[in-house]
């Protein structure tokens, strides 16, 4: 008897909350809808923010959209997670966070004592990454129509003429650094959920990275690539950056910094910590010579006293992600596939 | 978790390599059954590691790659209903229909929920009493005493609007049917750990003898699949074929008796068909008489016929043939290109669990399809 696999789903034809998890999906969705309606020279940086000049001066500029659940987690809310995000994302850029705009979508029925809280905290993350929230927008809909609040931020920041940071830049004989211990946002939003049952001391790691980036930017010209491993973690990011480079990226299972409440829960749920979300971490790819003095700047920082070598950038022929296994043997790592967590920010 | 790591300990790793190097004399194909060990021996590089002469052939034993195409679009026909709760367990959730998987369904308007438990689904269904909650419960022995006692749950909180939809395997009754193929390659089969903690092994005896073949009952880290791997070589050099336990720290001879007890009192066996491989007589599991009204199919009037079952002959996946041993991952032509964890043909390339989607996830002996 014949009882063989079907023909498949070839192609989605619905949005699906994959399309919104930072891995495979989503860069799907920017291929083959966003860019070839929007295609231009600045977009195609691909970078967290779009790069241009104006007169002399070079600024980024970026947005972002947050629809985390539930919207107060352990280490933060939706509203201090909005401004630490688009911040570290024009800090990816190399530039100078300066202005921020928001914009609250709000449902019919959210309790104004909880917006408040929201809108101070969001307030405290900027006065402490030192940007100012210049201009914004609220619509209500209809209870059912959003899930309490989302809130869109964008910023513009300014770069240092000799800043020169893409992720187009990684290049054979750059080491790989990451800034912190991976996949605490992503376990904590996950230990939040009622459905799980399980809890942990976790707090989010959501913060401003762009002091630490820009004293780095500031010490160290030739910084190759700063890149923030929010959705779709450490794997995701480090793909994205091994394509568009055209590069192997190799990583050690053994320098990993992953701490062990992050790698216990992964365990237990059947996850892995390289594709879990963080909100305060940055991967620095640099030449080696000098990452030592990178790594002393990073670790001067409270948000980056962690930081650790994690892998090296080798030339090859094909774009790939491998990770070199406890055991000493070597295995490639995918960008994420589906949707892991979603709504994790 | 201090425990777990005594088990991926690489000096201990090496040793076992070693011992195994000495022993192996002869080339010799090992079916691990079970889509837990599959996923282990890829991810750690356990297959790379191993002596050219051994082979790993990779067994059945995933439920989501073997849950057949007509439970997945039963599912989604409930799952529409718009008065209706669709749980399961998130590797279900992508499982591709003949038209589409859950996800799209529930893209369409569908409830449909990823749960890690199915008693879960009872909390569910009591804060949700205008609503029908209903659980796809596939798995293999492992998996059955949850959701039996979820049902049983059920039945005590009084729940009239909790249902599953079953899809129950049993191991022996697969070993025996890829056994009793006349080209069949396996030589030695990793019994899987975990179902045998639950079933015991007792029953693995009959299977040993009537085909002279050891059957290892195996764990699932790196340190517990070497060792299982040994005592295996060790029996085929020896030219024994009986059932042996590398998995003692969770196994025993008879098994988990309570589970036990609660599987005979609440399912029959049932001839139960397996995606890829075809109708194995006996080899699954389905709810008694006493249990019918928790059964979603008898509820929605959805049951599945054979007929249904046998009408499916596309041939494209040949994941039925790498289950059985006959075939590798490397022979599949849509590996990695028309076949991808997103857009999956097959259901191996589903599941975590799946063969194919180990393979793709974590080597790249063939050209990987970037997105």
């Amino acid at each position: 008897m014949e009882l063989n696999c079907p023909l498949p789903v070839t192609e989605a034809e619905y949005i699906l909350l994959g399309h919104g998890s930072g891995g495979r999906l989503t860069r799907k969705l920017i291929d083959e809808v966003f860019y070839p309606a929007f295609r231009n020279p600045i977009l195609e940086q691909d970078h967290d923010g779009g790069v241009f000049a104006v007169d002399k001066k070079r600024m980024a500029i970026t947005t972002d959209s947050y629809v985390v659940d539930p919207v107060f987690f352990p280490g933060g809310n939706i509203g201090d997670l909005a401004i630490n995000g688009t911040v570290n994302d024009l800090a990816c850029c190399g530039a100078k966070p300066l202005y921020l705009t928001v914009g609250f979508i709000l449902e019919e029925g959210f309790a104004i004592a909880d917006l408040k809280v929201i809108v101070n905290s969001m307030r405290k993350a900027a006065d402490k990454a030192g940007v100012f929230i210049v201009t914004g927008d609220t619509k209500v809909v209809e209870r059912g129509k959003c899930d309490k609040i989302f809130i869109n931020t964008s910023g513009v920041g300014v770069l240092d003429d000799d800043i020169n940071i893409s992720p187009a830049k990684a290049c054979a004989g750059d080491v790989v650094i990451c800034s912190g211990p991976i996949g605490v946002h992503g376990i904590t939003i996950l230990s939040t959920r009622e459905s799980l049952g399980f809890e942990t001391s976790l707090q989010s790691d959501t913060a401003a990275l762009n002091g630490m980036l820009n004293e780095l930017c500031g010490q160290i010209k030739d910084i190759h690539v700063l890149r923030d491993p929010t959705r779709g973690g450490v794997s995701s990011t480090l793909n994205e950056i091994a394509q568009t480079s055209h590069v192997e990226i190799e990583i050690e299972e053994a320098l990993l910094p992953v701490p062990e409440v992050v790698r216990s829960a992964s365990e237990l749920l059947g996850l892995d910590p390289l594709y879990i979300a963080n909100e305060g971490v940055v991967l620095v790819i640099l030449p080696s010579e000098v990452s030592e003095e990178a790594l002393k700047i990073m670790r001067s920082f409270p948000e980056g006293k962690q930081a650790v070598i994690i892998g090296t950038v080798k030339s090859s022929e094909r774009a790939s992600v491998k990770l070199k296994t406890l055991f000493g043997g070597r295995r490639i790592v995918t960008m994420l596939n589906g949707d892991q967590l979603p709504r994790i920010c | 978790m201090k425990h777990l790591y005594e088990y991926r300990n690489s000096e201990q790793v090496k040793r076992l390599i070693q011992a195994i190097d000495k022993v192996v004399l002869n080339p010799w194909n090992i079916m691990e059954i079970c889509g837990g060990q599959t996923h282990s021996i890829v991810r750690y590089g356990i297959d790379e590691m191993l002596p050219d002469k051994i082979t790993l052939l990779h067994g059945p034993g995933c439920p989501v790659c073997v849950t057949p195409i007509t439970v997945i679009d039963k599912a989604i026909e409930i799952a529409l209903k718009p008065y209706v709760i669709m749980t399961s367990f998130g590797d279900m959730m992508r499982v591709p229909g003949s038209q589409f998987d859950l996800l799209h369904a529930k893209a369409k308007g569908a409830d449909v929920r990823v749960l890690y438990s199915t008693l879960d689904a009872i909390d569910l269904a009591e804060k949700n009493p205008e609503r029908e909650v209903v659980f796809l419960a596939v798995g293999f022995e492992t998996t059955v005493p949850l959701h039996l006692t979820a049902i049983k749950e059920a039945k005590r909180r009084k729940l009239t609007n909790f249902s599953v939809i079953t899809s129950l395997f049993t191991v022996p009754a697969a070993i025996d049917a890829i056994l009793a193929e006349k080209d069949c390659k396996v030589d030695g089969f990793l019994a899987a750990g975990h179902v045998c903690a639950v079933m015991g092994y007792h029953e693995y005896h009959p299977l040993a003898e009537k085909f002279r073949k050891p059957i290892v009952v195996t764990g699932f880290e790196p340190v517990d699949l070497l060792y299982g791997i040994y005592q295996c070589i060790v029996q085929l050099e020896n030219k024994t074929g009986k059932v042996e336990n590398a998995y003692q720290r969770i196994v025993t001879e008879a098994g988990n008796l309570k589970m036990q007890e609660l599987m005979k009192e609440m399912l029959v066996p049932a001839d139960q068909a397996w995606r890829g491989i075809g109708k194995i007589d006996k080899s699954g599991l389905k709810l008694a008489d006493a249990f019918k009204d928790f059964d979603a199919l008898e509820k929605f009037g959805a049951s599945i016929h054979t007929q249904d079952i046998e009408t499916i002959t596309q041939t494209r996946c040949i994941a039925g043939d790498i289950m059985r041993g006959n075939k590798q991952v490397a022979d599949c032509p849509f590996f990695g290109v028309k076949c991808t964890p997103e857009y999956p043909i097959g259901a191996p390339m589903v599941s975590t669990e799946g063969v194919c989607a180990a393979y793709y996830s974590y080597t790249n002996f063939k050209e990987q399809a970037w997105s």
